[in-house]
């Protein structure tokens, strides 16, 4: 009886941490959430949206920056997507597993730890110094490409080994090459899951700001850029030089929090479109 | 039926590393005969028809000795294509293995991959292969379906039409109907039965009673080695060898 008792207070214990610590996690998500909005949203106004800012940045809009953030993350999107597939699929299909492939994925586990500031200092050195691209939206895409390259390696190669082997079969079996197999039928079938990589990795470049500061990013400049050697502005370098380079910091607060928003809302918004794409290719592959 | 030799193996030995699998086996595998691999699990007789159409090679750390032979020429010769191989011996797996597309497109892979595009020839052809694996009927007016959506069975019998397509000249079928309920598994027996009209056919099977139905001569494996190898008749009445008798009466195996 005794026994039975203390089995199920530990039941009861085990689960009840389980669950706050769920909670907790939610609850810092919708606090934080909350707040932005709370503080934020007053910010939110056409002139906000599409204007770039004035008066020493004190007043007027963020459209510059949400445009940059736009190019850079995209930008980042395009360069990481071709080579980190590409790698999962010579790291997952190709090479032969022994001592060098453990050393490739110990190298790109490391990247996925070195710290966002040091990857700006190799973007300045190498992009912005060396090639001679200047801050730029190339040189900051490019730093943010290889910054989202570990998280799209890992988790392509994850949807990789996740297809059957048996449509491997399927397709050699048939007289399929080894390229006809991967193109055909591996890559269509690992599709879904390699979104899902890109997704964080946009979430990431998008909401960098260590990374832009040397390669990209501009203090100010109300012109739009014409081409991808030109600086722009960029939502998270904003609302860091809002909050910590200007005269006027607590002036802008409600521009600070509406930036965020806005940052929030623009990682979200490509995020649904990747999500719905993916949604599609699943419905097609499985009905 | 005609008594030329399709294919064979000559002295033929597969190791997965170290270990000997086949141990050097010789059997020769008649034009237009429904030959059966019969014995336990672990016997070998899976890895053994997966060296005939080279599907083996995909597994890191295994070699052949020996020969293998489609009609007199040694398909792991240097000189010889790997994919034309595979082209000319089909495979059909255990576990039905449709792609996840549509019925259409899953028997038209093999042949999109000869490179036949034209959209007529491959309606003609999958119409062709999906009536000659008797599945015609069920999916003739689904085609653009999921062959996912389809049962066991008919997903079975959907990888043999897409074997089909391509026009093999040997049919390779790994335990085909061993995932299958009785009734899909009568199907396919059928169905085999009229491919060989067509098709030289190396089935491998658990089944007893499924090999003395189907097939024409049989091979008794046990332990990597061919026991015994005659016509099925004579492997269920009178079997030569003990071992082979004891593993059909079911006194082991």
């Amino acid at each position: 009886m005794e026994f039975r008792k203390k089995r199920k207070l530990i039941e009861g214990l085990a689960f009840g941490v389980i669950r706050l610590s769920t909670v907790i996690i939610c609850l810092a998500l919708a606090i934080m959430l909350g707040f932005i909005l709370l503080y934020g949203y007053k910010a939110i106004t056409w002139t906000f949206l599409t204007q770039p800012p004035t008066e020493a940045m004190t007043k007027g809009g963020i459209f510059p920056a949400i445009v940059g953030t736009f190019y850079l993350t995209l930008g980042a999107i395009v360069v990481a997507f071709p080579l980190g597939v590409a790698s999962a699929i010579y790291l997952s299909e190709y090479a032969r597993q022994g001592r060098l492939v453990r050393f490739i994925r110990l190298g790109i586990n490391n990247l996925a730890g070195v710290p966002s500031v040091v990857f700006g200092l190799f973007g300045l050195g190498l992009f912005v110094v060396f090639l001679g691209f200047g801050s730029s939206i190339l040189s900051g895409s490019l730093t943010l490409g290889f910054l989202i390259l570990p998280v799209i390696i890992g988790t392509s190669e994850e949807a990789l080994k996740a297809v059957p082997q048996t449509y491997r079969e399927a397709s050699l079996a048939l007289g399929g090459t080894k390229w006809q197999t991967i193109y055909k039928v591996v890559l269509p079938a690992a599709l879904p899951g390699i979104l899902t990589g890109s997704i964080l990795g946009i979430g990431r470049a998008a909401g960098e700001t260590a990374p832009i500061m040397f390669t990209a990013a501009a203090f100010y400049t109300p012109k739009l850029p014409s081409s991808v050697f030109d600086e722009v502005m960029a939502l998270p370098y904003h609302i860091y030089v809002l909050a910590t380079a200007g005269t006027h910091i607590e002036e802008t607060r409600h521009l600070q929090y509406g930036t965020a928003l806005v940052l929030i809302a623009l990682v979200l918004g490509i995020n649904l479109v990747a999500i719905i794409i993916r949604t599609k290719i699943r419905r097609k592959q499985t009905y | 039926m005609s008594n030329n030799i399709k294919m064979a193996t000559e002295n033929m030995s597969f190791y997965y590393g170290d270990f000997r699998a086949i141990d050097n086996i010789t059997l020769g595998f008649r034009e237009n005969y429904v030959t059966a691999l019969i014995g336990p699990s672990g016997c070998g007789k899976s890895t053994y028809i997966r060296t005939l159409n080279r599907m083996n090679d995909i597994i890191p750390g295994t070699r052949v000795e020996g020969k293998v032979l489609l009609d007199g020429e040694n398909i792991y010769a240097s000189s010889v294509d790997v994919v034309e191989i595979r082209k000319r011996v089909g495979m059909v797996f255990q576990k039905p293995n449709p792609f996840p597309k549509t019925i259409f497109n899953d028997v038209a892979y093999g042949l999109r991959l000869k490179g036949i595009k034209n959209r007529s020839e491959l309606q003609d052809r999958v119409e062709a292969s999906l009536k000659a694996a008797a599945i015609w009927d069920e999916v003739k007016d689904r085609l653009n379906k999921s062959a996912l959506s389809l049962s066991g069975g008919q997903q079975q019998r959907l990888c043999i039409a897409r074997a089909l397509a391509i026009e093999p000249e040997v049919l390779l079928m790994d335990e085909p109907a061993s995932a299958l309920d009785p009734i899909a598994t009568q199907k396919i027996e059928e169905l085999i039965t009229e491919l060989k009209k067509n098709y030289t056919i190396i089935i491998v099977t658990h089944n007893m009673q499924q090999a003395a139905r189907v097939s024409d001569i049989t091979a008794f494996f046990y332990m990597g080695k061919l026991i015994e190898v005659n016509t099925t008749e004579k492997m269920f009445t009178r079997p030569s060898k003990k071992q082979t008798e004891d593993y059909i009466t079911g006194r082991f195996g």
